[in-house]
């Protein structure tokens, strides 16, 4: 059951995508272009993706676990840190300069080419990569101790 | 023509959501693109792997019958494999460390007004924006 949902996720987050004009890069590049010719779309989708997921996350805070029986998210932390600073920052600069994030990635790998496949490639290589230098940025946030690594960070786990 | 891509953006955002809260209410998990792909690519997901390979199956697909259905749209995508390599790589390291990209950090963080979600996002469209500053309008690159 879990993976017949996660399925119909996957589709209507696709079709969203698709419907939503969001695989193509124009209109993610056009939004990101405030000094040329600008385009609020972006704006559209966010504002239309957040109403329900808002409803979904009151529904989920008065629930024990999910319809299927999984726990649900625990509350987030408010703890920002190198990883998710740097990180957004590289992804913000890789998402303006191909105009494509994971999900219209794969949204559009039937129909953006060759090129699209290279993308999501490169991506995946540096999903990969991530793994190993995530060990090294968290260090900044807990500078090494003289003694060696302070909490949890010596583990190298993401 | 312009409104009418609103409209669209906003009833393909509200699918978009509806995703989010399928994979949120029945698996109990939250919907992020890099953290569903993510998983897979570096080895720890691979525990979940076919509730991950069915999400990705219906992201793949179901675009692609709508090009059968109703059109097939252009990516107008770059076909300068230096700029498609560069970012991708990009993407794929900046999103997994900050343990989200637009849809988990965007949509689902800022819906529940997680503080991290909204600071990620902040970021990268700030970076998003210098991005395009530069490579487009200083360098004329894209």
């Amino acid at each position: 059951m879990r993976n017949l949902y996660a399925l119909l996720a996957g589709a209507l987050f696709g079709a969203g995508l698709f419907t939503s004009g969001m695989t193509d890069t124009t209109k993610v590049q056009g939004w990101l272009d405030l000094f040329g010719d600008w385009d609020p779309t972006l704006a559209f989708v966010l504002t239309g993706a957040i109403l329900p997921m808002a409803v979904a996350w009151r529904v989920a805070a008065r629930r024990k676990t999910s319809v299927l029986g999984s726990p649900l998210p625990g509350t987030p932390t408010s703890k920002l840190g190198w990883n998710l600073t740097l990180g957004s920052f590289l992804f913000g600069a890789g998402w303006g300069l191909a105009g494509l994030c994971p999900g219209p990635s794969m949204a559009a790998l039937t129909y953006s080419g060759i090129g699209g496949l290279v993308f999501v490639a490169a991506m995946l290589i540096g999903m990969l990569l991530a793994r190993f230098i995530k060990p090294y940025v968290a260090r900044l946030d807990a500078p090494r101790k003289k003694n060696g690594l302070k909490d949890g960070y010596q583990t190298g786990r993401a | 023509m312009l409104e009418q891509d609103w409209i669209f953006g906003f009833l393909g955002g509200l699918m978009i959501g509806g995703g989010g809260v399928v994979y949120l209410l029945f698996n109990g998990r939250i919907l992020g693109a890099s953290g569903v792909l993510g998983g897979l690519a570096d080895g720890t997901g691979w525990d979940t792997w076919k509730e991950r390979a069915s999400f990705i199956a219906g992201l793949v697909l179901l675009p692609f019958v709508l090009t059968f259905l109703w059109v097939r749209p252009d990516t107008h995508l770059s076909d300068n494999w230096a700029v498609l390599i560069g970012a991708g790589l990009l993407v794929g390291i900046g999103a997994r460390l900050a343990n989200g990209c637009t849809s988990g950090h965007g949509v689902c963080g800022i819906s529940r007004l997680s503080f991290r979600g909204i600071a990620a996002t902040a970021v990268y469209l700030l970076a998003g924006g210098i991005s395009i500053l530069v490579f487009r309008h200083l360098l004329g690159a894209i």
